[in-house]
């Protein structure tokens, strides 16, 4: 098990329209995640913190350096859940695309609700759902993927403030139960000090990793406490951001 | 809207365009073989009732048996164009030039090719009500979120399991949509197919015959008689949809960005 390394990937998009012909999303950027360890990446929107994790998932490849990683799995902003499907046979999909059976995959996915406090709900369609139960159902899809890599892609980005931070405190019990190698990119600074061992900072495009800070404070975390609180102004300071 | 004003407002509509067209026929100074008054049309649909009916069940099986056959080669065709660039750009265009053949030319073809029986209406018909369901299921199919292949395919997913579970009930609601377009055509179709396919039977045939006859009457009759049946079939459709992708009305994969 290697975790995740990323070294001096760069990745150029071709883009019509544009006098260069062409968008630098990455350019020098290098990321290492250890084996179970959780590593929150921010930056501005736009600096390419989407394209790392496709190159982590190896949905792309890079245009140069290299990218080494576990088997990883996607886990989008939005819950992409499908509309027709009950909450259940949308966990259970993880299992269904690899040719598990509907039943099979059923029966593995029933004790994730009830761990997740979706208990009861396994048969409502997603529309039914508030927006913190779908997420936690998309949740469930990621982990029954079975892969030691999560790709998190601003999870929470969607939700309201509220429901956030209680998603927020939900993830890190969570992954303190089923550790797993986790990239989580957010452009929320506080989100990536309460859950994250390491943050990475990164540059407005071209991207890079321009500044790295270990979080050394205990769990579980909460937005107030002294040692997060200036963990963030550190973070925001080194984004950049007006003191 | 109230529950009385949503009765009452297309019955008032239906009432005005009928009394508009009675007062048209009767004072306007055209012919009555012409245009007969809808007084005459709805005597001729109750003492040519027999006729009727027994013609339209002839027309709607036409109808019924052309959607059902264009329907699943519509979605056929969809799927091979949606799978394969090059088939899309290579056919495509021709799809949109097989709308454009005029029945009365390639009907003498059909009937050269599978007589006068129910073949070459079926091919008449299927022919035109094929491309909107073509269009719309394909425009389903191409619409499924880029990011949810994205997903699929981290979990694994192969492009055969991509389209079982996602693809394909994503284009339900595109084939449904597109038959609904296509009820209208069709029964167009089923007309055309009987006046140019030698037909001796259905209200197109009825239509065709009763001109010459001087019973315009019958042939608005027939033809009433055929847009209250598409009427059916549309509404039909839309219960359908009800019950088959009740899904299709809410926005897909949730909150958006």
């Amino acid at each position: 098990m290697d975790g995740v390394r990323v070294d001096g990937v760069e990745r150029v998009f071709r883009v019509r329209g544009r006098r260069s012909g062409e968008v630098v999303a990455l350019r020098g950027m290098s990321l290492r995640a250890a084996p179970g360890e959780i590593v929150a990446v921010v930056g501005a929107s736009g600096c390419g913190k989407s394209t790392l994790l496709e190159l982590i998932c190896g949905l792309q490849q890079p245009d140069a350096g290299s990218v080494a990683a576990d088997p990883a799995v996607l886990m989008p902003q939005r819950d992409l859940l499908l509309p027709w499907a009950s909450a259940l046979d949308n966990a259970a999909l993880a299992l269904r695309v690899r040719g598990v059976p509907a039943g099979k995959a059923r029966i593995e996915a029933v004790p994730w609700f009830d761990r997740f406090g979706l208990g009861g709900f396994e048969h409502a369609r997603p529309a039914e759902l508030s927006g913190g139960m779908r997420q936690r159902v998309a949740f469930v899809r990621t982990l029954l993927a079975g892969k030691p890599v999560l790709a998190l892609d601003e999870p929470f980005a969607a939700l309201d403030a509220l429901t956030r931070q209680e998603m927020q405190g939900w993830l890190a019990r969570t992954l303190a139960e089923e550790p797993r190698t986790v990239v989580l990119v957010t452009h929320d600074v506080e989100e990536a000090v309460v859950l994250a061992d390491r943050v990475v900072v990164m540059s407005p495009r071209p991207g890079r990793a321009v500044a790295e800070l270990d979080v050394r404070v205990p769990r579980p975390r909460h937005r107030t406490d002294a040692d997060v609180v200036a963990l963030r102004e550190r973070a925001l300071q080194a984004l950049g951001a007006p003191a | 809207m109230s529950r009385a004003a949503r009765v009452l407002a297309p019955l008032a509509i239906l009432l005005a365009l009928l009394g508009a067209w009675e007062l048209y026929a009767l004072y306007g100074g055209v012919d009555r073989l012409i245009l007969p008054a809808p007084h005459e049309v709805a005597q001729s649909l109750w003492t040519d009732r027999t006729l009727l009916w027994d013609n339209l069940r002839v027309t709607a099986g036409e109808v019924l048996l052309g959607i059902v056959a264009a329907g699943g080669a519509g979605f056929i065709c969809a799927l091979a164009l949606h799978l394969s660039l090059a088939l899309r750009r290579s056919t495509y265009p021709l799809l949109v030039a097989s709308q454009t053949i005029p029945i009365p030319l390639i009907a003498p073809l059909l009937v050269v090719w599978l007589g006068f029986g129910l073949g070459p209406k079926l091919v008449i018909i299927g022919l035109i009500s094929f491309f909107p369901i073509v269009v719309t299921t394909l425009d389903a199919l191409s619409r499924v979120d880029r990011e949810q292949i994205n997903l699929l395919r981290t979990l694994d997913a192969s492009r055969w399991r991509i389209l079982r579970h996602v693809e394909l009930p994503a284009a339900l609601p595109g084939l449904l949509s597109g038959a609904k377009v296509a009820v209208a055509v069709a029964v167009i179709g089923a007309v055309f197919a009987e006046v140019f396919g030698g037909s001796s039977s259905g209200l197109g045939n009825v239509v065709q015959y009763a001109i010459p006859n001087l019973r315009t009457d019958r042939a608005y009759a027939a033809v009433l008689i055929l847009s209250a049946f598409a009427i059916a079939l549309f509404g039909l459709l839309t219960l359908a949809e009800r019950w088959l992708v009740p899904w299709a009305h809410n926005p897909p994969g949730g909150n958006t960005r």
